[in-house]
């Protein structure tokens, strides 16, 4: 969807929301919202899109309590500043819009977060995702780095950059709100998601981008979700395999759920954020023992989050099942940087292909 | 405090107290309590405050304060101790008798009074003592102190306290004339003597045990004093006074053994009353809800006893703290050592949550809980008399009291929670909705939508609005109930009210504020305006209906 029709899409839902509520007013109704409820407890797989999303459990919100109607009220509000924004064709964060509150009296935002939920409120009711309303987060997109040709419209025009030749070395900044930019072509063949930066210019600075025609995505820890819908592109459009390689501890097991499957917090969104074609590359629990890497001990905390993640449906296949026990057996950890204990050349020149042949993307 | 407030009981007066503390030097302090009870008779002052364990109620078999402390000749003991200055004493105990002023000490190695001055002065009480001690301490425990005296004057509601700590000056009003009824003495219960004690009446009595036992025990008639004769093994007519140390174990043993009825509760304890407790809380605590509960007198070992309990609930109390345990015995605070306390214990051991109260252990939030354990003997776990012992029969008596208090406040709370509730809602659908329409409205570029049909379908209840726009005040009122209604409403506001329309049948100003009431008779569905220039603010209230029938907004706030 181009810009100009989700901005279009984003005015027109939003309007049909506050004309409901003049329709229930009218109809001398309480007006009320009805969302999925947005608890652990109501996310469902969904099998045919392969992604978690929130299951039947539906709440309806009247404004018949005071918090409540300052709920709708504050929304209200929102709607209205929205659409402002949509006209003026102008962005704000959504910790200015946090500030911007403070006028508002009666609706103001007590905190930042209440802001941040009720904009993933108006996602939901108006099924559209919030670069769609002109609101991006703080923290900034992660990288991109290797033969991958886009077009961003920018505020000072459209701008055409290849994510190697025309960038520096720490790679193309992925923008907060990925709709402004267009993939073009490319010439990978698969893409890697890398958890750490270390790793992202440890890769970058071997040329493994060059000699194994791929493109690297700096994940940055959990990823933004700028950056997971950037993997669901790459994966959609180009039909590129796309490998995650993290740290050897069940956390970075858990990045790679959220790219693959969904989080809980977006869930609503999963469709546009997953991909469930993505594979777990490494560290492997195997690895460390194959490759005897250095390591670390288990924590009480990563032993229990091991055994959560056994019991967890989206690790529910013979192979997490398999790395997970052996994990436990080994009582061992390993950061995916650990490979440098073999030279710095190791994790390109021999980890990564044999993996990646094992797992047939070479 | 204690001596004096029970010299008070017994002479039927309502005290008036004074408790004087004063820095004499760094670490010496002169502690002074006055009061207007019956006075001591001169020749009884050197012995009363001047020789240890002297006590002239000790063997009574009553309730008294007195129980509690370490004894007026001990604290006379200690500042001689520590300051080696005598205590000054002053007694009158008759208008047409000179007041006794004596200075007095302890002969520590025979334990006799020591007379250091004593002459006639003029005092301007006609009745009383006054105590002053000058002794080493320090006021690091000032708190205590006063919460010591708070909670004294909250189960001593027909006392006056008037303190002065240091220059510190606070009075504990009374708020109840009445004078406490002075608990009677009675006779030892069978079940309740102990060894010494009954060896003591022995050897004082020139009876036979026959007639010794009936006269000397409540609850024992000839029959019974034959059956514990018999059981003991001594014959009727055997002196008392001639009994060898084992045969008085046998008699002691034998006194337990037989069935007797329990001790007569009602003369010799005195429970401070449902509505005594109510008003001593009311006094001292700020609450939206208190309620007491004076249990019926019980036993235990022979020993009379009652329990009363009060809970209170909101007002100025602390949201989120613990509950504040406030735990008595014969009228007295008990201040240290709570989790040793069978009072705290019982408490913790109720099920609060069943109330609608949370609970960590002990109740929390905005709650008071009292507990007062009267009784002619009560049972501390140690020396110090700080907690009581966790006696079955006691513990027992507290839990029922707590829980049917507990199960009154559960009323308190649920009606007020519903009440809440409805004027949450009546806030939400008279204030939060017509600016919800209005913002929606502008957003859809529609008419503006009036909700005062939602107002009048939901509410049923007359609604008062003020609002300010466009450099005008206006008030509204509508009335959504099925009855014809009779108002006034009034409008205290910075403004003049110029222009105001409809003229209010009262106008009036008081410095910078201007007070307007109208009065208004509105028929079901029926409504009226009116609007002044002006720039808002003040507030307004309606009279004439119910709370739960009325709703008044602000839409400016």
């Amino acid at each position: 969807m181009s810009k100009q029709e989700l901005d279009t899409r984003a005015a027109k839902s939003l309007l049909a929301i506050a004309e409901a509520w003049y329709r229930q007013m009218k109809a001398g109704e309480i007006p009320y919202i009805t969302l999925p409820t947005r608890t652990k407890q109501n996310i469902a797989f969904d099998d045919q899109t392969e992604v978690w999303k929130y299951g039947e459990r539906e709440s309806m919100r009247s404004a018949s309590t005071e918090k409540s109607a300052v709920h709708l009220l504050k929304m209200a509000y929102v709607i209205g500043f929205i659409r402002q924004q949509l006209r003026e064709n102008r962005s704000s964060t959504l910790r200015e819009l946090y500030y911007i509150t403070e006028g508002w009296k009666r609706a103001k935002f007590e905190t930042q977060d209440e802001s941040n939920y009720l904009v993933e409120d108006l996602e939901i009711l108006a099924d559209i995702p919030r670069e769609g309303f002109h609101l991006r987060p703080e923290e900034d997109g992660a990288g991109v780095f290797g033969p991958l040709r886009i077009r961003e419209s920018t505020r000072r025009g459209e701008r055409i950059l290849h994510c190697r030749d025309d960038v520096g070395e720490s790679g193309y900044q992925i923008p907060n709100n990925l709709e402004t930019v267009e993939l073009l072509d490319h010439s990978a063949k698969f893409v890697v998601a890398i958890e750490t930066g270390g790793m992202y210019a440890r890769l970058i600075e071997n040329g493994f981008d060059d000699d194994y025609h791929a493109i690297l995505v700096h994940l940055k820890g959990q990823p933004a979700r700028s950056t997971r819908r950037l993997l669901h592109r790459l994966n959609e459009q180009f039909h590129l395999p796309v490998v995650v390689f993290t740290d050897g501890d069940p956390w970075s097991y858990r990045i790679y759920a959220s790219v693959a499957y969904g989080a809980i917090k977006s869930a609503h969104m999963s469709e546009l954020l997953a991909t469930p074609e993505a594979k777990f590359l490494g560290v492997q629990p195997t690895d460390i023992r194959v490759y005897n890497l250095p390591s670390d001990q288990l924590t009480e905390k990563d032993v229990e989050a091991l055994k959560a993640e056994l019991t967890d449906p989206r690790f529910a296949t013979d192979y997490w099942k398999k790395e997970i026990s052996l994990q436990l057996e080994m009582h061992l950890k390993s950061e995916q940087q650990a490979f440098a204990a073999r030279g710095l050349d190791f994790v390109t020149k021999e980890y990564l292909p044999t993996r990646l042949a094992d797992m047939g993307v070479l | 405090m204690d001596n004096a407030l029970d010299a008070c009981e017994e002479a039927g007066a309502l005290p008036d107290l004074f408790i004087g503390i004063r820095k004499i030097s760094e670490d010496v302090y002169r502690i002074t309590v006055e009061d207007n009870g019956p006075g001591i008779v001169p020749a009884q002052v050197p012995f009363v405050f001047g020789k240890l364990l002297y006590g002239s109620r000790f063997h009574q078999v009553r309730q008294s304060r007195g129980q509690q402390g370490i004894g007026i000749s001990a604290a006379v003991l200690y500042a001689q101790l520590t300051t080696g200055l005598p205590t000054v004493v002053i007694s009158r105990t008759d208008p047409k008798e000179k007041a006794h002023r004596f200075e007095l000490a302890i002969h520590v190695e025979t334990n006799e009074p020591h007379i250091v001055s004593e002459k006639e002065i003029d005092w301007d009480r006609t009745h009383g003592t006054r105590v002053e001690i000058e002794l080493k301490t320090s006021l690091t425990a000032k708190k205590r102190l006063l919460e010591y005296l708070k909670y004294t004057s909250v189960v001593n509601p027909h006392a006056r306290l008037m303190v002065d700590v240091d220059g510190e000056k606070l009075t504990f009003e009374r708020v109840s004339a009445d004078p406490i009824a002075c608990p009677q003495a009675i006779q030892p219960h069978p079940h309740g003597i102990e060894l010494g004690a009954l060896k003591r009446m022995a050897e004082a009595s020139p009876a036979p045990l026959g007639e010794f036992l009936v006269n000397s025990f409540s609850r024992v008639g000839k029959k019974a004093a034959a059956d514990i004769g018999a059981a003991a093994g001594l014959e009727p007519g055997r002196k008392v006074k001639a009994l060898s140390a084992d045969e008085l174990k046998r008699l002691h043993a034998a006194l337990q053994s037989i069935e007797v009825p329990a001790p007569p509760a009602a003369q010799c304890l005195s429970p401070i009353g449902e509505e005594l407790i109510r008003q001593g809380l009311d006094k001292e605590f700020q609450l939206d809800y208190v309620k007491a509960r004076t249990r019926p007198p019980s036993v235990y070992s022979g020993h009379p006893f009652v329990v009363e309990a009060a809970i209170g609930y909101g007002g100025r109390l602390p949201a989120e703290d613990r509950a504040l345990i406030l735990r008595f015995a014969n009228r007295v605070p008990l201040m240290y050592q709570p989790g040793a306390c069978a009072i705290t214990q019982a408490v913790s051991d109720v099920n609060w949550k069943q109330y609608g109260i949370t609970q960590q252990g002990l109740p929390m939030g905005p709650l008071l809980v009292l507990v007062h354990v009267a009784s002619t003997n009560v049972p501390f776990t140690s020396e110090s008399k700080d907690a009581i012992a966790a006696i079955p029969e006691i513990t027992k008596e507290i839990d029922l009291v707590l829980k049917d208090l507990g199960r009154e406040l559960k009323q308190f709370l649920s009606r007020r929670d519903r009440r809440k509730a409805q004027d949450d809602r009546a806030r939400a659908i008279c204030s939060i909705i017509p600016e919800i329409a209005a913002k929606v409205s502008e957003i859809v570029e529609k008419p503006l939508i009036d909700t005062s049909p939602l107002e009048g379908k939901i509410m049923h209840r007359v609604v008062a609005k003020k609002w300010t726009a466009d450099g005008n005040v206006y008030l509204s009122l509508r009335n959504y109930t099925e009855k014809e209604v009779t108002l006034s409403l009034y409008d205290l506001s910075p403004d003049e009210g110029a222009g105001v329309k409809p003229k209010p049948a009262y106008m009036d100003r008081a410095g910078d504020e201007y007070t307007r009431v109208w009065q208004v008779k509105l028929a079901p569905d029926e409504g009226w305006d009116a609007s002044y220039r002006g720039k808002g603010g003040g507030r307004i209230d309606l009279r004439g209906v119910e709370d739960t029938q009325k709703v008044v907004v602000d839409l400016d706030v």
